[in-house]
């Protein structure tokens, strides 16, 4: 069989209506397309949050207060007992796994100086900060253990906070009003960019002891702590539940979180998202097959005269039949070629419209959606086919 | 060449049944040109359909150059019209959106032959029917007249024990149709080419030099001229 007059055939008859071969393909264009935006968010994000992830440092353990148990059951508010700067000090001092502790408390603060000021985080935190979340300054320096300790009004400020209060100047040593409260500005940090809804670079630090004072607080946020590696991490999971639930009376009315949880819930969302994207992919693609049999015996019909003279001179069953077949499929192969151009430009608009979408064409959502196409065209084409190779020669020529 | 004996075809249209032919004998020899002629409902065009092998006869046999071909399924009947048919249709029946020579080479797809075979035997055979330079024209581009020619180079091209011809004037004026009639002459003396004509119109069928004439699914006359 001449595969390459087969396709040339049909490439001739898809091109012969135009028109109406581009509408068949749309519904197998939307399925496709559909598939390679969900395919290439999915992944995208996937890979945006893993990259996160390692920018923040791997083996993190997240300790926020109040239990969050997928079992369910109400609790009443108040029952829950505070992360304090002890619980912190008790995990830094009894536990054999954590390297790395960091206080966090957070709150919205106006950081003023002299006319220009600011709306931004403030976040209390101590001097192992920097260590447990891989971030770096760009100059000056980081509150030291004596300086949480001894409540001294110092801050770090973020990128973006130095561009707006002070332009051009260094703003080290400067003094600036932290929610009112005059602070030095010892550091400035290396920029980061936002991840996770954070804004690193939009954001102040100044020491936990002088947070909990300014927010009138007596809890921490979070508490993060560091493993020295994979394999301790359960470890020191198994530590911090220990210490902590020894300290609140023998409750566990905290959660220890880990990346790898986090990563999990990201990939059951993406998952889940994964799947009713499916669906709808599934339906159109299932509509785009209908509407190609349908113009297929359309095309049965209308070409039922070259059918019978192909077979007067010689074409076999199979011969009709795989010709119709390959038209079907590249009809439904274009269809899936025009849903791929368009996923993949749909998917950079995203991207380049709205960053915090990343999106990633992989060459699994390509093949993806041949495949899908493939199969369409196959799928929905064999009745048509089967039936103009069965047309009897003689009433086909006789046909007007 | 055609050896058809005691060929009968019954077609059933609901519960009647309608005896299109009903015991034919023919025996056509290799280079005759025999007319097959009839009036319309005569059983001709079945006759013809059967000596085409696009249909076989509900009893009775026909040997084509010695094989039994009456009992074969469809697609042994699909490689016996491509190698040993060619035919010429009233209509013409060449594909619109195909050059000439596109159309030409049509039945040598069918016969498994490369491309470039394919375009040399067609372009030969178009040299025959004298539409050498018309080789790159599609249908509509050509007369009547150019077209069944385009036909007849299609039915010679993989050289056939028989050039089967349904009508062949009956869409062209008499001058072009006078021209096929001499072209379908010259094929056949000096090329050799056994050629089987059916037409209801006299005046064609005196062309030939065996007339056969079919009347109500019997042969009534077979003369030689």
């Amino acid at each position: 069989m001449d595969w390459i007059e087969i396709t040339t055939v049909a490439v001739d008859s898809i091109r012969a209506n135009k028109l109406r071969s581009f509408l068949t393909t749309l519904g197998v264009v939307i399925g496709v397309c559909s598939v390679i935006l969900l395919v290439s968010i999915g992944e995208g994000m996937r890979a945006y949050l893993t990259d996160i992830f390692a920018g923040m440092g791997s083996n993190l353990l997240f300790v926020v207060p109040g239990k969050r148990d997928t079992k369910g059951g109400g609790r009443a508010l108040n029952t829950v007992r505070r992360l304090t700067l002890d619980d912190a000090r008790a995990i830094r001092q009894r536990s054999q796994s954590v390297v790395g502790l960091a206080s966090r408390v957070v709150g919205g603060g106006t950081v003023e100086h002299e006319s220009l000021s600011r709306d931004t985080l403030v976040m209390g935190t101590d001097e192992e900060f920097l260590e447990v979340h891989n971030m770096r300054l760009a100059s000056g320096r980081f509150f030291r253990r004596e300086d949480v300790e001894g409540k001294h009004r110092m801050v770090v400020i973020g990128q973006t906070v130095a561009d707006e209060l002070f332009g051009s100047h260094s703003p080290l040593g400067q003094s600036v009003k932290v929610s009112s409260a005059r602070f030095r500005v010892v550091g400035l940090m290396e920029s980061k960019g936002q991840s996770l809804g954070f804004d690193y670079d939009d954001m102040v630090f100044i020491p936990v002891s002088c947070a909990l004072d300014l927010f009138h607080q007596e809890g921490l946020s979070a508490i993060s702590a560091k493993a020295a590696n994979q394999t301790n991490l359960e470890p020191a999971i198994e530590d911090i539940k220990r210490i902590l639930t020894r300290r609140h009376n023998g409750r566990e009315d905290f959660t220890v979180v880990s990346q790898a949880d986090m990563l999990d819930t990201v990939n059951k969302l993406t998952h889940t998202m994964t799947l009713v994207l499916l669906g709808i992919a599934s339906i159109s693609l299932l509509v785009g097959g209908i509407g190609i049999m349908n113009i297929m015996l359309v095309s049965v019909r209308e070409r039922t005269r070259e059918i019978g003279v192909r077979k007067a001179v010689g074409a076999r069953r199979r011969d009709i039949l795989f010709q119709f077949l390959m038209e079907s499929v590249a009809i439904s192969m274009l269809g899936g070629a025009i849903g791929l151009g368009l996923g993949t430009l749909v998917a950079h608009a995203i991207s380049s419209i709205e960053p915090d979408i990343p999106t990633r064409v992989t060459l699994w959502a390509v093949s993806l959606a041949f495949g899908f196409s493939f199969a369409v065209g196959v799928f929905f084409g064999v009745a048509p086919a089967r039936k103009a190779a069965a047309l009897d020669p003689i009433a086909a020529l006789r046909y007007e | 060449m055609i050896e058809i004996e005691d060929v009968t075809k019954v077609y059933h249209m609901g519960s009647s049944e309608v005896h299109a032919l009903r015991g034919v004998s023919l025996d056509v020899n290799k280079s005759d040109y025999l007319a097959i002629v009839g009036p319309s409902g005569s059983g001709k065009s079945t006759l013809m359909n059967i000596i085409g092998c696009l249909d076989t006869p509900t009893s009775g046999t026909y040997r084509l150059d010695g094989q039994t071909v009456s009992s074969l399924g469809d697609d042994a009947l699909a490689s016996i019209r491509n190698r040993k048919i060619g035919f010429v249709f009233q209509t013409f029946n060449l594909l619109p959106r195909q050059t000439a020579l596109e159309n030409v080479a049509l039945p040598l797809l069918y016969a498994g032959i490369g491309r470039r075979e394919r375009r040399r035997l067609a372009n030969e055979a178009l040299e025959r029917v004298e539409l050498g330079d018309r080789a790159q024209h599609k249908p509509t581009e050509l007369s009547g007249g150019q077209r069944q020619r385009v036909a007849i180079a299609r039915a010679l091209v993989n050289q056939p024990s028989i050039l089967l011809a349904d009508e062949p004037t009956g869409n062209l004026d008499q001058k072009v149709g006078g021209e096929i009639i001499n072209l379908f002459e010259r094929l056949n003396r000096s090329e050799g080419v056994t050629l089987v004509l059916v037409t209801h119109d006299h005046q064609i069928a005196s062309a030939a030099h065996r007339q056969v004439e079919i009347i109500d699914g019997r042969i009534v006359s077979d003369r030689s001229r």
